[in-house]
């Protein structure tokens, strides 16, 4: 079976960090979650979002690109790994280069650490921990083609950060009118940005 | 809703937090090893009751593996993902406790056997001086049908007394007594399975997403399938910030604004006549109680924009297939049950309830709060859903348990009315089981004076609860998953708990303690069980030919069939998870409506206390919080409540984002941390009560409770707030680190010229001192 993918979708997380939990569990990691869950800005609203390691596909995986000891590897399903712990010097270009903010350094170990997709479950047939615990479903496992048949929503697989972009393997779920996600700023210098929440009739009185 | 926990952990850095830390560890620190067996079961926490497998090795459970369960799909929320933790935990109770120098003293060792003499010597000697009534079982529902069952038995046959109630009284019993009122029968009537197929979801006073998660992925089938969902809730949760239509009405005027949605519906000529006329009874109360109710009326109420309410009506009355659900936001009121019954009658209006993909559901809270409330340990009921005070009913029991009718005492006091009888004396000595007291009553000092008057207050509970602190003796009880028996869920499934290890040091498992309490208490040959599985069969004989009939059920064919659906009457029924679809469960088949009018909280806001308090779960923490805060993973999230505060209300108060104030009511105060958010209203204020001691807010709600099931109201009361200053210094024990040049990594772990040598330890040696 091959290697499927995630897809996050943000407007179905409810901020549980069941992912978070549920990742400390799985054997990848043994007790240290490799997935983020934050708070979009809470004085404005309860919104959440996960973050996973995107596995970037084009160009390909920065944070491996970046590595001077080549300790980032790729697997031929093209799943980046966390650095191997033999070759990991710590020095951290990893973390400066992804552009999502993904690897995390752990200070006593002296070595990055991420997501790697649950390789030990993925690669057999399962899914990673946190698409299985997720409740809402805001993380989900498996192909674009299952994803667009059960699911509302744009799933976009790329970003654009200002003028750079990437293309990845876990997707992102958007409102089904947008067919990719804008970061940043634009060539002309614009800040680039949803736009917001338009001004209603107030709901309470 | 939840908060970022760096409000409680400002100096944490996310760059660096493996969240890893907090105690106990996961399985992984033990025990480096693929499990030597999956043993099936289910969560331990709320009512959805997601299966999930133990991974056991060596006979110690060391962690969690998803299963693939009908009605979680593998899910599992963060509290079910650490649950497993509980079982080796170093605060576990491991010998019985008792108060040797009396109620000053201290809590010292005790062998079982000083521990139980001492209670059965207690309660006799209590008994036959002041009456079998001296003594009450307050008991909970967030264990197994068998342990429920035999509480209820213990009661009445053991003790004898009439006073034994539990929590769920606390929890949905106003619910329960509406759906009994209106169908005869108190379940969901649909399976959440059928979620995906209905086209409207009408969600009253339940933040689903917190106190459910795991049930949000049928929410979500459903939205997937063009189904609309609304959300009456005075906060924007999680399930509000998404729903197609949000109704952010003022806690306690549920019913206007369901009233209005059903005139609307009425107007528009929404109702389904033929449903009504064969189906049902009373309509035309209904309709003439609802006609006051405009849209107007309910915006001048509720506070929600009138054209908002006519949109909610309009969604809803259009919809062929719509679903009601509520849970403890309307059920904890001083009109509770009308609540429950406004809802009840949106959706017979609309001709739903019966239909597949349509009704109304209860949303229960706790584990087994379904089982809970039919097996017999509630003040005025016998197993099987049975009344204490019908002579049919109460022979039928009395056959099972072998004793004669007369002997099985009448209906006792409510949980709630308990507390009053313990304060003035009545009742001497009580057995707390699965409950928490000081963290779940309203207006916590009068408990707290109230179980101080016992003697002896005997807790079984398996950490040291803030009840169990104020107890004579303390007996250390089993972890869910330390024992074996069936729950039942929301939805009306009975699923099996399976067991996957031993209780630690000296704990037995709870059914072991009550049953050699009994004997000890000269009733051993009423308890002569020799497993759960002994209590389960009687259970079923117990409860065959009541309202909820589980003497069909076996494990065998839960196992075979993933759950049953009660009732469930032969060993060749199958169960019954939708029910009502052609009959109601009251004698003439027939559904009744409830006229019902908006009545206000017992406690409205005033000029000394000018805003609604409202409290509620959230998604770290499971009820008193007992077991969840001590789950590191979980308490570091929410290790202590906040006050939720509108912007417009912190301005007026003179609060800011993060400040300490105080919340005070008639009944008391607190300090808290204040998070100011518009994601409430501005006349309302929240603060969530999984908390003991100083952080409980029930040392401010309101103990008035709705005048026919005493659940009190937990969710509105009159409060005012005051900023005492800014926030303290976090006191959080994290494990992370932030980057600083002493503890940055080198690139070499050692600077040039140094060796691994002397130097080394030499430098260490000054840096010591």
């Amino acid at each position: 079976m091959p290697i499927d993918t995630l897809f996050v979708d943000p407007s179905r997380c409810i901020g549980c960090r069941a992912c978070e939990a549920a990742c400390r569990e799985c054997d990848s990691h043994k007790g240290e979650s490799m997935i983020m869950v934050d708070f979009i800005d809470r004085g404005l609203t309860v919104a959440t979002q996960p973050t996973v390691c995107m596995h970037c596909e084009s160009p390909v995986a920065p944070c491996a690109q970046v590595c001077p000891v080549l300790a980032i590897l790729i697997t031929p399903e093209g799943v980046v790994q966390q650095a191997d712990a033999s070759r990991c010097i710590a020095c951290r270009n990893c973390v400066y280069a992804c552009p999502f903010g993904v690897p995390k350094i752990d200070l006593n170990a002296r070595l990055m650490k991420k997501c790697n997709l649950c390789y030990d479950r993925t690669s057999q047939d399962l899914q990673p921990w946190c698409a299985q615990a997720c409740p809402t479903d805001a993380l989900w496992y498996g192909t674009y083609e299952q994803f667009t048949h059960e699911r509302n929503g744009a799933a976009v697989r790329q970003t654009d950060f200002g003028t750079q972009t990437v293309r990845t393997r876990v997707y992102h779920v958007l409102p089904a009118d947008e067919s990719r996600l804008r970061v940043g700023i634009d060539e002309a210098g614009a800040v680039l940005s949803g736009e917001g929440a338009q001004q209603e009739e107030p709901w309470i009185l | 809703m939840s908060v970022n926990k760096d409000i409680f952990d400002p100096a944490r850095d996310a760059n660096y937090d493996f969240q890893s830390a907090g105690k106990p560890e996961t399985g992984w620190v033990k025990s480096d090893q693929l499990p030597d067996t999956l043993v099936p079961t289910h969560c331990c926490f709320c009512g959805v009751q997601c299966g999930m497998y133990l991974r056991v090795s060596n006979g110690q459970v060391t962690g969690v593996e998803p299963r693939d369960y009908p009605h979680n799909r593998g899910a599992l929320c963060p509290k079910g993902i650490v649950a497993y933790q509980q079982v080796n935990h170093p605060d576990r109770l491991r010998y019985p406790l008792i108060r040797r120098g009396g109620k000053g003293g201290k809590l010292e060792r005790a062998s079982w056997d000083e521990a139980l003499d001492y209670i059965a010597n207690r309660w006799q000697a209590l008994q036959q001086q002041h009456g079998k009534d001296s003594v009450a079982i307050y008991s909970g529902s967030s264990m197994t049908n068998e342990k429920c069952y035999l509480m209820g038995k213990f009661a009445r046959v053991g003790l004898r007394t009439r006073h034994i109630d539990y929590n769920g009284r606390l929890c949905m019993s106003s619910a329960g007594v509406a759906y009994a009122k209106a169908f005869g029968l108190d379940r969901a009537p649909f399976p959440m399975t059928d979620i995906p197929e209905t086209n409207c979801i009408l969600v009253a006073g339940s933040n689903v997403a917190e106190c459910f998660p795991v049930m949000m992925q049928w929410l979500w089938r459903a939205r997937d399938n063009g189904a609309q969902l609304i959300v009456m809730d005075p906060r924007e949760t999680p399930t509000a910030r998404t729903a197609d239509l949000w109704l952010p009405l003022r806690p306690g005027t549920d019913v206007a604004i369901l009233n209005a949605i059903m005139r609307h519906i009425i107007v528009e000529g929404l109702t389904d006549e033929d449903y009504i006329a064969t189906r049902t009874r009373d309509w035309e109360k209904v309709k003439a109680a609802v006609e006051p109710y405009t849209p107007e009326m309910a915006e001048r109420i509720a506070g929600v924009p009138a054209k908002r309410i006519i949109a909610a009506a309009e969604i809803f009355g259009r919809a062929s297939r719509s679903m009601v659900m509520h849970a403890r936001g309307i059920e904890h009121s001083t009109h509770g049950v009308d609540n429950c019954l406004a809802c009840i009658n949106l959706s017979l209006a609309r001709g739903q309830v019966g239909k597949q993909g349509g009704g109304v559901m209860m949303i229960t809270g706790q584990g087994n709060g379904q089982g809970g409330r039919e097996v017999g340990q509630k003040a005025n009921q016998l197993p099987g859903y049975r009344h204490i005070d019908v002579l049919e009913e109460r022979q039928e029991v009395a056959e099972v348990w072998g004793v004669p009718e007369n002997e099985i005492p009448g209906e006792g006091a409510a949980a709630t009315e308990m507390v009053k009888l313990m304060a003035s004396g009545e009742i001497k000595s009580c057995l707390v089981i699965c409950s928490n007291l000081m963290v779940s009553l309203p207006d916590n000092a009068v408990v707290a004076r109230a179980l101080d008057n016992l003697d002896p207050l005997v807790v079984i509970d398996f950490f040291m609860s803030e009840t169990a602190e104020r107890a004579d003796v303390v007996l250390p009880g089993s972890v869910w998953c330390e024992d074996e028996g069936t729950t039942t869920n929301l939805e009306g499934r009975v699923i099996k708990i399976n067991r996957a290890a031993d209780p630690p040091g000296e704990a037995r498992r709870d059914w072991e303690i009550v049953s050699e309490l009994a004997r000890r208490l000269g009733r051993g040959q009423f308890f002569d069980f020799h497993s759960s599985r002994d209590i389960f069969d009687e259970l079923r004989r117990a409860s065959k030919g009541g309202i909820a009939d589980y003497s069909g059920i076996t494990w065998e064919k839960i196992d075979r069939q993933s759950g049953v659906f009660w009732p469930c009457k032969t060993e060749d029924d199958s169960g019954s998870p939708r029910l009502f679809s052609e009959r109601f469960a009251h004698k003439d088949g027939l559904a009744r409506f409830h006229p019902i009018t908006y009545t206000p909280a017992a406690e409205e806001p005033n000029e000394a206390f000018p805003l609604r308090l409202t409290t509620g779960r959230v998604v770290y923490h499971y009820l008193s919080g007992n077991q969840t805060r001590r789950l590191g993973f979980l308490n570091g999230q929410a290790p202590e409540p906040w006050v939720e505060i509108h912007p417009t209300a912190a301005a007026r108060f003179g609060i800011a984002h993060d400040d300490r104030v105080r919340v005070r009511t008639p009944r008391g105060q607190m300090e808290l941390k204040a998070v100011v958010a518009p994601t409430i209203r501005p006349d309302t204020i929240f603060i969530p009560f999984h908390y003991g001691h100083q952080h409980a807010v029930n040392q401010l709600t309101n103990p008035a409770v709705e005048p026919t099931v005493k659940i009190p109201e937990y969710k509105v009361c009159a409060a005012t707030l005051e900023r005492i200053g800014s926030p303290l210094p976090s006191t959080q024990q994290h494990a992370t680190e932030n980057l600083t040049p002493a503890n940055a990594p080198r690139m070499f772990p050692y600077t040039i010229g140094e060796t691994k040598g002397p130097a080394a330890i030499l430098r260490k040696a000054d840096d010591a001192h």
